[in-house]
């Protein structure tokens, strides 16, 4: 059923569960660092591994970030919380369980408003909870893949790195834009994790997470459906394309008599399906119980409003102030905040580039080639004061504003500044009378009838040859010159 | 509430413990026996005792956010059966991608 029919026949619920990895110099339980990328089980020591004797230490930087992201989810800061165990057996986990929380999340009830298209979602926030990160399994032989690999690798780094886990509520009454709410709302967690500095916020290196719970109910029975949960979506499109599927499949199950099976999917990036993972078994009976090696939580009001006053301003009000700052309209603005541009357009801005200069590079220029890339524009090999260098380069006529775009491969190709790269591959408009004369030359004598007719006075037809000029000086032609030699020549 | 020779047989089973059908019909009433317990205390505890998980009456032991050593990745990995490429080598788990 294609997405239209299903919303006309059902209404959407989502429930989101994210992820945030927090950029804590050490783990949430022990002294090892807490590091991407580095050699596998360099990071690890008897308590991420969970060796016998070994005992738990809350890292105290987490329970500040958490407190903080609590605080800016508008949420309630329990006054007393415990750790607590979730007893499940995979080799990830080395101690046997998660130490996470249960029934006393720090923070609890608070909520987030969501643009989407001018109008405002909120999305009710029902926990966010401190637990740790699990280690890494690759999975060897024949494919690479679990189905028919022989054995599992373990990497366990990433073990006992701090997590924190943000659930919603039911959202529900989004209707056809529940995929760009879903979507719209990891999007404003992840500006917001920055923002606090709590997170590096990188989807492509998880660390942010989403799994997408999506149900449907007959269209206005105010009813939740039976739920799926879609795990791992890791970038903003494909949160909203696993929410699309989703709701497009579970109408055709229901449309033809059946019923939705309770389980967790998977999310194919290339096909933009999902597939059936797990059905809920016996096995997610967690037997939690509070963790009896660390000792409570219990932040007092004093540190509470400490912590609050180091909130830095709401994303809304920070939109808000730099729309009016930049004095771009709404449709302008959007295209910036949808691109995930806003942070890096505000520092090529602060780098010295005009808004509307800053906007253009990052919004059609970059967005296009991070797309092309599959990555997310921040990703790209350059940063917003080499964009705002560019842009100088431009405005003080070195390069034209398509010489620009080579010296932005330049950069991205990492071959340096864009000064550099201006220099090693020769980019500089050429104005010099005595080469442009000869192309000038050159083209006019290949083009005599042409040259006939400006000579005439027919000065529009410049154009012709100007194009032709700019060709054989491969576009490092000044065009003004080129057209005042033009005029000078055929007077 | 009885505890049934199934009650035990299924948190075997959560717990990964092999217990054999005999094992679990004695341990149902020995369990029973301790829960049993546990309810009379609950019995005697009124609502002025708060729910205690912790003997020390501490919160907030927090430590500093400071990177101290790692073991090497020859130690971290000297207590596993198998290992490759400085990674812990473990039977593929199946029903999980």
């Amino acid at each position: 059923m294609d997405f239209e029919d299903a919303l006309d026949q059902f209404d959407p619920a989502l429930g989101l569960e994210v992820h945030v990895e927090l950029n804590t110099a050490t783990k949430m339980f022990c002294g090892c660092a807490n590091a991407f990328g580095a050699e596998p089980n360099t990071n690890t020591c008897p308590v991420c591994l969970g060796l016998p004797g070994s005992l738990p230490n809350i890292n105290g930087k987490a329970v500040e970030s958490a407190i903080r992201l609590g605080l800016a989810l508008n949420c309630q800061i329990a006054p007393y919380s415990r750790m607590a165990r979730k007893n499940y057996f995979y080799p990830d986990m080395t101690k046997n369980f998660q130490t996470s929380q249960y029934d006393e999340p720090i923070c609890h009830d608070g909520y987030v408003d969501v643009e989407v298209d001018g109008e405002t979602f909120r999305v009710e926030i029902e926990r966010a909870h401190m637990e740790e990160d699990a280690g890494k399994s690759t999975h060897a032989g024949s494919t690479g893949r679990l189905q028919g690999s022989e054995y599992s690798l373990l990497d366990y780094n990433r073990a006992g790195v701090p997590l924190i886990e943000i659930v919603t509520k039911p959202v529900i009454g989004a209707g056809a834009k529940a995929p760009q709410v879903a979507s719209a709302y990891v999007a404003h967690l992840r500006e917001l994790v920055k923002a606090l500095g709590i997170s590096e916020a990188r989807m492509e290196r998880g660390n942010l997470r989403c799994d997408a719970n999506v149900s449907i109910a007959p269209k206005g029975s105010h009813a939740l459906g039976t739920r799926t949960e879609t795990k791992n979506v890791n970038s903003l499109r494909s949160i909203e394309r696993a929410v699309r599927f989703e709701i497009e499949r579970q109408a055709d199950v229901l449309a033809d008599g059946g019923s939705v099976v309770q389980e967790t999917r998977h999310f194919d990036e290339s096909s933009g399906t999902t597939s059936p993972g797990r059905p809920k078994s016996d096995a997610d009976d967690y037997r939690y119980f509070a963790e009896p090696d660390l000792l409570p939580i219990a932040p007092s009001p004093e540190w509470i409003e400490e912590l609050r006053a180091t909130l830095p301003e709401p994303p809304a009000e920070r939109r808000a102030r730099l729309q009016e700052a930049w004095g771009f309209t709404d449709i302008d603005f959007r295209s910036i905040v949808a691109a995930g541009a806003l942070d890096l357009v505000d520092a090529t801005v602060a780098a010295g580039a005009k808004p509307a200069h800053a906007r253009k590079w990052w919004v059609s220029e970059l967005a296009r080639r991070a797309n092309e890339a599959g990555v997310e524009l921040d990703a790209l090999a350059i940063t917003p004061a080499q964009v705002a260098g560019v842009q100088r380069l431009v405005d003080e006529g070195v390069v034209t504003d398509k010489l620009a775009r080579d010296v932005i491969d330049g950069v991205l190709a990492g071959e340096g500044e864009p000064q550099e790269v201006v220099e090693a591959r020769g980019l500089v408009v050429v104005s010099d009378t005595g080469a442009l004369s000869a192309a000038v030359d050159k083209v006019i004598e290949a083009n005599p009838d042409v040259a006939e007719k400006i000579r005439g006075g027919k000065v529009q037809a410049a154009g012709a040859l100007i194009g032709q000029i700019m060709k054989e000086m491969k576009g490092q032609a000044d065009a003004a010159k080129v057209r005042e030699l033009i005029l000078e020549k055929l007077a | 509430m009885a505890v049934t020779p199934d009650d035990i047989a299924r948190l075997a089973g959560l717990a990964r413990l092999r217990l054999s059908e005999q094992e679990c019909a004695e341990l149902a009433p020995e369990i029973g026996v301790i829960l049993e317990s546990m309810r009379r205390v609950q019995e005697v505890a009124g609502d002025d005792v708060p729910l205690t998980t912790h003997a020390v009456p501490r919160t907030n032991v927090f430590r500093d956010d400071v990177v101290r050593p790692s073991l090497t990745p020859k130690e971290a990995l000297s207590g596993a059966p198998a290992s490759e490429d400085g990674r812990f080598r473990v039977p593929a788990i199946l029903g999980e991608d």
